[in-house]
């Protein structure tokens, strides 16, 4: 079965309930496993001590909220070019879990903030990026909601959602001019990892986890929005045949 | 060419008769203005040290204010179906609507800063730094502004969606406008390489904001 066998909604929702299961236990393991390395196998750190284990929860939390609007982005593609339905499910499903990615990934970063720099919030590049990133999901769902046909809103959304794509990096670039006091990126970079292994597997396994967490959640989002759509197609349906033909189970005439 | 001047000349007169907002925006600019030493104290030292950053402010909410008419009175009296059917390309009508509006709010605006940045004791090289960044950078105000306005234009209640849904993409603006505006006050850092990337974002605006704004008005207007 190709890709493009699972754009037919029904048969999206047969494949996605069978996958579902797996990616849950999936993810749980992998969360366990990450949760146990990182709170009892990895070192304390010798300067932060025991906050340096935030990071295992901050650095997955803030990959998944940039991880999140890219699957925005491609949905919106998607939604534009080929005017898939499921495009939109995928782009409107996925906005509400970057978000509470990106809200987690501020709170743990204030938590650590707080020993680290003195302050809850400090006005340093990164955290204010992220800030902007979190704004524009926020945006992103009201414009969602402002629309009462779902179907009608689905490419306007699409078009924030791009430009909001071409500004971030231009965004990102011009708040990290404006200031920067965040470390740098310190995973993927030139010439490997400037991490110890012993705190390194720890964060990999705990950013795969929380990657397939992501990817459990979103399903089953998309899988409550296809079921939402058919609720609420049923119900229009529904309310066109009462306004037809009078009645129905004997209820009083509407029109 | 000359339909696009008639829609520019229409536009230049819808704001200036009555009904239209053309020196609203400087007005409500005034009374940010105003506000401000009532809340961080009448310190004229802290005023001119903090005025530009009052001015870049004040203005990127002032143009703001008539942001959510541009395209819905046009929608609610059928001109904009009109626009959209039109020979002329929508990207360009457009185009013209938005200059036509930094005409008459932004352009109105960045001649005002320097007068109310007197007010806030700002030496007079400041004075000129600002008027020359928001001239620069007001264009691409407007230009990221009429995205969210296009965007809004089926909404009914738009406007404080299209203030949050614009606002953060217009931080780069913000960012360089401020990054030259103190550089031209103080000589020791470099004035012309934020000035040029503010110059590059309000001309990056001026091409993907009309493309973005026109997209979203045919598939809203569907």
């Amino acid at each position: 079965m190709g890709l493009m066998d699972l754009a037919n909604p029904t048969r999206f929702m047969a494949v996605s309930q069978r996958i579902l299961p797996w990616l849950w236990g999936l993810a749980a393991a992998f969360l366990i496993a990450g949760l146990y390395m990182s709170f009892f196998l990895a070192p304390q750190d010798y300067q932060q001590g025991n906050t340096v284990r935030i990071m295992f929860i901050h650095v997955p939390a803030a990959w998944l909220a940039m991880m999140g609007y890219s699957m925005i982005a491609l949905s919106s593609i998607g939604t534009l070019v080929w005017r898939h339905p499921l495009a939109d499910v995928s782009a409107r499903a996925a906005a509400p879990i970057g978000a509470a990615f990106t809200f987690i990934a501020l709170v743990t970063g204030s938590l650590w903030g707080k020993p680290m720099w003195g302050a809850w919030w400090v006005w340093d590049a990164r955290l204010t990026s992220v800030l902007v990133l979190f704004l524009m999901y926020l945006g992103l769902i009201a414009l969602w909601r402002a629309f009462d046909d779902p179907a009608r809103g689905a490419r306007i959304v699409a078009v924030l959602a791009l430009v909001g794509a071409v500004n971030l990096p231009i965004i990102k670039f011009s708040v990290e001019w404006w200031n920067t006091l965040h470390q740098p990126a310190s995973v993927f970079r030139m010439g490997g990892p400037t991490i110890h292994p012993t705190i390194l597997w720890p964060l990999l396994v705990m950013a795969f986890g929380a990657t397939l967490l992501f990817l459990a959640i979103h399903l089953a989002a998309m899988r409550n929005e296809v079921l939402r759509r058919r609720v609420r197609a049923m119900q229009i349906t529904a309310a066109r045949a009462v306004a037809t033909t009078g009645t129905e189970d004997g209820e009083p005439e509407l029109a | 060419m000359s339909a696009l001047f008639t829609l520019f000349a229409r536009e230049l007169t819808l704001a200036v008769r009555i009904g239209g907002g053309a020196l609203m925006a400087v007005v409500f600019f005034l009374i940010v203005v105003t506000l401000m030493p009532f809340a961080v104290g009448p310190d004229l030292n802290l005023l001119s040290r903090i005025g530009p950053a009052i001015l870049w402010v004040g203005v990127l909410l002032a143009n703001l204010l008539a942001l959510d008419r541009l395209f819905q009175a046009d929608q609610e009296d059928g001109s904009l179906d009109l626009m959209v059917m039109a020979p002329l390309p929508l990207e360009l009508t457009v185009t013209v609507k938005a200059l036509a509006y930094w005409v008459t709010t932004g352009l109105p605006l960045a001649i005002a800063a320097p007068l109310f940045g007197m007010m806030l004791n700002m030496p007079a090289e400041a004075l000129g730094a600002v008027c020359l960044t928001l001239l620069a950078g007001t264009p691409g105000l407007t230009f990221i502004g009429i995205i969210g306005a296009a965007l809004t234009v089926a909404l009914r209640r738009g406007g404080l969606l299209l203030a949050i849904l614009v606002i953060p993409l217009m931080v780069p603006v913000l960012i360089f406008g401020i990054l030259a505006t103190s550089a031209a006050i103080v000589v020791t850092s470099p004035f012309l390489q934020p000035f040029l990337i503010l110059l590059a974002l309000s001309l990056g605006a001026m091409v993907l904001g009309p493309i973005a704004a026109a997209a979203a008005l045919r598939f809203g207007l569907e």
